[in-house]
């Protein structure tokens, strides 16, 4: 590990000014410091933002939440404001990591935690995604647990987070800070597709500190529920897992949402099946067009076929508890 | 005092059989207790590996002056300027070249350490550990394992050795029902949760050491050959242990490291391996495909079975993983044949881990019995009792004491294996398949040669000396329990001490014969001691050894038994398995203390449960390195994935062996996969014949 | 702004105040076992993938392994040598003992501050991911044995303790339930 500096910020402003060039923001550290002890990260200087006044969760003006970056994902999962209009944001929280990792994560970082690929994380394999241009070990190479959507030639490193495919799932929005004033970025554009330049992966600009995360009044609906499966039944990052959510009203799906993790190198909107879901006949049929219409464009690497159906199961499954249960 | 002679009968006296918690335990609840890296030491400085990141092939150059002047660091060892080895030295199978690190520039496998830097902090050492510039001129390697490689020998015949009883061809050609098939198993990694940590320095001429190891005794006459030393000149300690399961058996990279260093340096050294370490660097369990031919008539009685395992090795030393000990000891059949078969490849060599052999060679053949209970359409249970021997199935030796029918028995009545349906996938629960699957099982067990020492004190006290280990076992508290016994005083009475080389020769904790080993030397010098008159004004020593008892223990087929019983949910929509319920019946000797050893018998359950569903070690099929080095890549069974395993006992003594114990270190894990592996099939329809019983595997459209 | 890699700080350890000249790169863990003195807290991985390292930081767990000790200063940690007060072990580490809670120990001191801190994390009210239904509106779940599980989840043990781990977490929940 590097040696770098250290400095506690009070302010934004005093984050922004020392945030500059070499400089990596400090919130849990449970993905950062990791990364520094594999070599993959290097900063001269640690910032942390952890004693930032952006702690918290509160109401929205039009009737959302806004979830402060320096969030534990602890105290997100546990807020009532998440658990009663977001309870599928306060489950994909739930099934990350571990009690301990919960406590330290903040939601700012959990958003931009790295692909836990083997390759990324071994300085001395190739990874375009750590080291442009050195190749892709994992689509020649080991690739159980890689994407089936949205990958490149240049990389199939899937996305670790679980929070933020529920965060996808409804309509979040990033707010940020740089030296220059703030900006918000919607979920759906925050993460960058991967191309030929998997080592760019966040619409952030440079020097950007995250400050909030904010959902909209008009995500919340009457039911959402997020699921994941992995590779043993807790404490391991998502073989495949499904955020979604349900309106049906008079025997139709009035809206619906659905997202997918592990699947891709971003939390994966699939759209797809949302629309063949809206307003049509809340049946099973449907629900099963709308798992294939998911999946649709997957495109599986030589041994990860199997996530494909994993993927339209799941969806199907969530879909049908939901359903189920709105019937009830 | 008079001469004790109910231990001779088998009934219990005072401290044996009696459930009592651990002696370190408040030690252990209070963080007090100190295991390896844990020793203050003053002037310490801290060694950090470097690990070839290349297959095979040579160390063109190591720039060593690129970091000496790194602050803190002390120096570099690498094979320009390490000590010289011993290339004799060897563990169990003879000279094993995994030891001879830094001697050369060649590059045998991945992971091969090839330079110690050494600092002032261990901060220090890592990062100037990083910065060492290491080149390689690289030459292909082979990791790929297959059963049919070309370069595919016969395994060592030290122990399971091939064997002929019968003609195989022509009682399978007369059978009713014949399975033939392949079961394979991924390479495996202890995963002991303290990382391996020595620390070495000299007293004048004596090497000193505090080491995480098994056998303190064995490791310090391995490392003494290493380094041309008298066997005198090395002690090495080990007071707690974070756990085994095998991997802490040999004399390890770190001590080997931390010695060398410490001799170049003059100041004592701590070598501490990281958890990518211990996983690239550490012996695992080889990967394995193992054939199994098995027959059977109409009735149900086995007329053949033909087991071929196939592993991999290092041509760096002989290993065998003994996959057809079952098979040679749980059934009656009229002809048996073993081919153990091994291939040299380009990796660390393997060694035995938790169940060696057995582990891997129990899922095959049990899976196989269960494919013929299903072909034959009996019972699974009635066809293991239908094939009860009379003795040893190969070796015609009779059994010293054989309870698996008592095991099998007992845990069908409990697990309540009378009611159950055997036609496969026919339970459903909401969304959720049910199953349940069992196996037999068995683990060898005896004695290997031991000292042990104890001295009356004159306040009344005895003081027990023995060069055990407890790496989580219980030794200290199951050996004092002996020794009170023995000595017909109270475990009050007894203060133990352990886990030091210069307490005599003993056989290491492993191959389920730490304490039966250790016990029987305790109980020998306690008859010593009380043939000797007692001195109330000196204390007074007696010292046994058992090597020559040993010699005189009738040949006999001496294995502890057991039956598991599990019961399994799967979700073909996601693969999710998971285990509901786990029983398991032991036959294993008489039990000396029922807490520590049910605590044993659950957790050899557990890790065969998570051999079972998680565990695998990957290799990048064109490096040939590890990809899944680390607890998050490499998933052994957590909390969520445990049921309230149940173990129980069956009564049982091992004849002839003072105590009457068996192993209990092994057999835990033994079973457990086939026993799981069958409730899936009995849930699903499908057979799981390679392990892990990963999600697409299990998987339905 | 500085840029000193090195940092005097003071960290406030099971009570007692320890001032500390650590690099930056020093984490809580190896602060805490080279610079206090306190080996309880184990070094299993270093990654965050074990849980051995566990402490409390102002009353939460924590791995002290992904912690720099530069950046707990301020906060109150507790490590498993400061949970027995007095000499008086807790009603947990006493049921430990007793149930056979561990075998080789190593995960042992990970595992009491673990439970200590998800004991405290469910008497607030926090559900987990096997809640089946996480509406604040709902009665907080009961503490049984999947429950435990899942929460307990972070801190691995390879012996294979679990159940007696479980049953040693929930007899002490039971006893504290009893005690108020």
């Amino acid at each position: 590990m590097r040696e770098f500096a250290y400095q506690r910020a009070r302010r934004v402003r005093e984050a922004l000014v020392a945030g500059g060039d070499g400089a990596r923001y400090l919130g849990g550290g449970t993905n950062l410091v990791d990364l520094m002890k594999n070599g993959v990260e290097a900063p001269a200087r640690l910032v942390d933002v952890r004693f930032l006044p952006l702690d918290g969760v509160r109401d929205a003006p039009d009737g959302g939440l806004v979830i402060g970056a320096t969030t534990t994902n602890a105290d997100a999962a546990a807020d009532p404001g998440v658990r009663r209009r977001f309870p599928a944001l306060s489950q994909a929280v739930l099934a990350g990591a571990s009690g301990q990792l919960r406590n330290m994560a903040t939601v700012g970082g959990n958003l931009l935690q790295r692909t836990r690929c083997a390759y990324f994380t071994d300085s001395s394999a190739p990874c375009n995604k750590r080291a442009p241009g050195s190749g892709c070990a994992a689509i020649v190479g080991e690739h159980h647990n890689h994407a089936v959507l949205g990958w490149s030639g240049h990389c199939a490193a899937t996305h670790p987070s679980d929070m933020a495919v529920a965060l996808a799932a409804f309509d979040a929005v990033v707010h940020y800070e740089t030296l220059d004033g703030a900006g918000e970025i919607p979920l759906s554009e925050f993460y960058l597709p991967v191309g030929d330049t998997p080592q760019r992966e966040t619409a952030l600009p440079p020097g950007a500190l995250i400050t909030a995360v904010s959902l909209p009044k008009s995500a919340v609906l009457p039911r959402s529920r997020y699921r994941k499966v992995r590779e043993r039944a807790s404490y391991a990052f998502a073989t495949v897992s499904v955020a979604a959510a349900l309106d049906v009203h008079n025997g139709l799906f009035r809206d619906a949402r659905i997202a997918l993790g592990g699947v891709a190198s971003r939390p994966w909107r699939a759209r797809a099946g949302e629309d063949v879901l809206r307003d049509g006949p809340a049946t099973v049929e449907r629900i099963r067009a709308a798992a294939d219409a998911a999946l649709a464009a997957a495109e599986p690497l030589r041994d990860n076929g199997y996530k494909v159906t994993l993927a339209r199961n799941l969806v199907t499954a969530v879909l049908t508890d939901l359903a189920e249960e709105a019937r009830r | 005092m008079t001469r004790q002679t109910v231990l001779e009968s088998g009934l219990p006296t005072g401290a044996v059989g009696v459930a009592r918690p651990r002696l370190e335990g408040r030690a252990k609840v209070t963080g007090a207790a100190r295991y390896a890296a844990d020793e203050p030491m003053r002037d310490l400085a801290h060694g950090w590996i470097v690990l070839s990141t290349v297959s095979r092939g040579r160390i063109r150059d190591i720039d060593a002056a690129a970091v000496l002047g790194m602050p803190g660091v002390l120096g570099v060892l690498d094979h320009r300027n390490a000590p010289r080895l011993n290339p004799e030295a060897g563990h169990f199978f003879g000279p094993d070249g995994g030891l001879q690190l830094l001697q050369n520039d060649v590059i045998p496998h991945a992971g091969r350490p090839v330079a110690l830097v050494v600092a002032e902090t261990p901060e220090q050492a890592r990062a100037a550990a990083e910065a060492l510039p290491v080149t390689y001129d690289e030459q292909p390697h082979d990791t790929d394992f297959s059963a049919g490689h070309p370069a595919a020998r016969p395994a060592m015949a030290l122990f399971d050795g091939p064997v002929d009883v019968g003609d195989v061809d022509v009682e399978l050609a007369a059978s009713a029902a014949v399975v033939d098939q392949r079961y394979r198993t991924p390479e495996e990694h202890c995963s002991a949760m303290e990382p391996h940590s020595a620390t070495a320095w000299w007293e004048g001429e004596r090497l000193q050491a505090v080491d995480t190891n098994q056998g303190p005794f064995f490791v310090a006459g391995v490392l003494a050959t290493l380094f041309s030393l008298k066997f005198e000149q090395v002690r090495i300690r080990c007071e707690h242990l974070g756990g085994g399961f095998g991997s802490k058996g040999l004399c390890g990279p770190q001590l080997v490291l931390a010695v060398m260093a410490t001799t170049l340096l003059g100041r004592p050294v701590r070598v501490t391996l990281t958890r990518d370490q211990v996983f690239l660097a550490t012996a695992m369990r080889p990967v394995i495909e193992q054939r199994v031919r098995i027959g059977a008539g109409a009735d149900g009685r086995l007329r053949a079975i033909h087991h071929e395992p196939t592993f991999a090795l290092s041509p760096l030393a002989e290993y065998i993983e003994g996959c057809t000990e079952l098979t040679k000891t749980l059934y009656a059949a009229r002809a048996i044949r073993t081919r153990p078969t091994v291939v040299p490849l380009d990796i660390l060599p393997p060694y035995s881990m938790r169940g060696p052999g057995a582990a891997p060679g129990s899922f095959a053949l049990e899976s196989a019995v269960d494919e013929l209970a299903e072909r034959l359409g009996i019972d699974p249970l009635e066809l293991r009792l239908r094939n009860e021997p009379t003795a040893g199935p190969v070796s015609g030796l009779p059994f010293s004491n054989r309870n698996l029918v008592g095991c099998l028995r007992a845990g069908a009545r409990r697990f309540g294996w009378a009611a159950r349906d055997h036609r496969p996938r026919m339970r459903r629960e909401g969304h959720l398949l049910t199953g349940t699957g069992l196996a037999a099982t068995s683990f060898s067990t005896g004695a290997f040669p031991s000292s042990a020492s104890i001295t009356a004190e004159t306040d009344g006290t005895f003081t027990v000396c023995i060069g055990a280990a407890d790496i989580g076992t219980g030794a200290r508290t199951a050996l004092t329990a002996v020794a009170a016994d023995a000595l017909e005083v109270g475990t009050d009475r007894i203060m133990i001490r352990i886990a030091d080389s210069d307490l005599g020769p003993a056989w290491p904790a492993g191959g389920s014969r730490g304490t039966t080993s250790w016990s029987w030397a305790i109980t020998e010098a306690a008859s010593r001691l009380r043939d000797q008159l007692p001195d109330p004004a000196r204390p007074v020593t007696a010292t046994a050894d058992t090597t020559q008892l040993l010699g005189e223990l009738p040949s006999r087929e001496r294995h502890a038994f057991s039956a598991v019983f599990a019961e399994v949910t799967v979700d073909p929509a996601t693969g999710e398995v998971r285990v509901r319920r786990l029983l398991g019946m032991f036959a294993i000797g008489r039990v000396i203390n029922p807490l520590t050893a049910r605590s044993q018998l659950v957790g050899g359950m557990i890790g065969g449960l998570s051999m079972a569903l998680h565990e695998e070690g990957i290799r990048d099929r064109n490096s040939g390195r590890h990809v899944n080095a680390d607890f998050a890549g490499y998933h052994i069974a957590a909390h969520a994935d445990v049921p309230d395993v149940e173990a129980d006992f069956v009564p049982d003594h091992e004849p002839g062996i003072p105590v009457g114990v068996k192993g209990a270190g092994e057999i835990g894990n033994v079973g457990t996969a086939a026993a799981i592996a069958n409730a899936v099939w009995h849930a699903t329809g499908r057979r799981q014949r390679t392990l892990p019983i990963r999600l697409d595997r299990v998987l339905e459209d | 702004m500085t840029d000193r890699t090195h940092s005097d700080i003071s960290l406030r350890v099971n009570d007692a105040t320890h001032r500390l000249s650590v690099d930056n790169r020093t984490t809580l863990l190896d602060a805490l076992r080279e610079g206090v003195g306190h080996t309880g807290p184990k070094k299993g991985c270093d990654h965050g993938q074990c849980g051995a390292c566990t402490v409390l930081t102002d009353g939460r767990r924590v791995v002290s392994c992904l912690t720099l000790a530069v950046a707990a200063e301020g906060a109150e940690i507790t490590t498993v040598e400061g949970l027995a007060g007095d000499g008086e072990l807790l009603a947990i580490q006493e049921a430990f003992i007793r149930l056979d809670g561990f075998q080789c120990g190593y995960c042992t001191s990970g595992q009491l501050c673990s439970a200590v801190g998800m004991l405290a994390e469910h008497e607030a009210g926090w559900p987990s991911a096997v809640t089946a239904d996480v509406s604040p509106d709902r009665p907080a779940p009961e503490l049984d044995a999947t429950e435990v599980r899942e929460r307990m989840s972070g801190n691995l043990c390879r012996c294979g303790a679990y159940p007696s781990i479980v049953r040693a977490v929930l007899e002490s929940a039971a006893r504290e339930e009893v005690a108020r």
